[in-house]
């Protein structure tokens, strides 16, 4: 996901936080926040992850005006043609691995883009005989000075049929 | 809050709950705030009769933003060096999740003291869900 300009803001930290169920005060309280180490609200470690918010094309998210493939009255709201075949994962296949390497603190008030490089792609032959297609996505995130601030290196898998290990 | 190199060894874990009995709406919470809204992680109706998985199921990221909970809070804000993790089996709703770090060794690099811990987190019935690890910097 290729993103020009990724706000870092409070709210959507905050938001972030409730969701993975973390208490840490560092989170939802800037003065709180002003007398820790890190001297500011930081995000948590897998906050960047968030920046899809800020991918006008991202293709998880529903477009207005467009069909999405989720249920609506059916089990699936695209109408008028056949549902995409081959693709039983649902939305590009799995999640697999996902790595991160931090340089730098991501900081409210940072305005973070994206450079976007295809890794390495293996196959292997799943549990079930299927065959499970993986590939890597190298995703830099810059400040609005150019400054490399994490390193996130995304795995996806493709299978043949579901994957319910 | 950091670690201390002078207070830790190999060999060390630490572990916590991250979740108990996971519940669809903390799933749907996460696609909002991340904007996955890949409909696998919230709608039932199309992942059981469209895509034929048993239920709708936690994004990985979600296991993974809350095992990086259990890392913050083990080695302090702002001390990690990387994170990664292998998802290695699907987590449903109901899950009860536990995440252990392990230290699996400490080193200098750079003026640095760095940790390196080996992350596993486990559903109720034992079976890992994420497998993975992390390095962070800690206090001389």
């Amino acid at each position: 996901m290729a993103v020009d300009k990724f706000p870092i803001e409070a709210g959507h930290i905050m938001m972030f936080a409730r969701a993975i169920g973390d208490a840490n005060e560092l989170y939802y309280n800037a003065e709180y926040a002003r007398a820790t180490e890190p001297g500011c609200t930081i995000a948590p470690p897998t906050f960047v992850q968030a920046s899809a918010q800020f991918d006008a094309n991202y293709f998880l998210r529903p477009k207005i005006g467009q069909e999405w493939f989720g249920s609506a009255k059916q089990a699936t709201g695209i109408t008028g043609k056949k549902e995409s075949s081959g693709n039983s994962g649902g939305g590009g296949g799995l999640h697999a691995e996902q790595h991160y390497v931090y340089h730098h603190q991501v900081k409210v008030g940072d305005v973070l883009s994206t450079t976007v490089k295809p890794g390495k792609s293996w196959e292997k032959e799943g549990r079930r005989g299927g065959k499970l297609m993986f590939s890597e996505t190298i995703t830099e995130y810059r400040d609005q000075n150019g400054k490399l601030i994490v390193t996130a290196t995304g795995v996806g898998v493709r299978t043949e049929r579901p994957a319910t290990s | 809050m950091a670690l201390k190199a002078s207070n830790i060894n190999v060999g060390d874990t630490y572990a916590e709950e991250i979740c108990r009995n996971l519940s669809r709406t903390q799933i749907v919470q996460y696609a909002g705030v991340s904007g996955d809204y890949n409909p696998l992680h919230s709608d039932e109706i199309y992942t059981t009769e469209i895509a034929g998985y048993p239920s709708i199921f936690a994004h990985g990221m979600l296991s993974m933003g809350m095992t990086g909970k259990m890392l913050t809070n083990f080695v302090g804000d702002g001390r990690l060096k990387s994170y990664g993790v292998r998802f290695t089996s699907q987590v449903f709703p109901g899950a009860t999740l536990t995440a252990t770090a392990t230290i699996t060794s400490i080193r200098q690099e750079a003026g640095e003291h760095l940790a390196d811990i080996e992350i596993s987190t486990t559903d109720e019935t034992g079976n890992e869900v994420i497998k993975g690890q992390a390095s962070a910097i800690l206090d001389a």
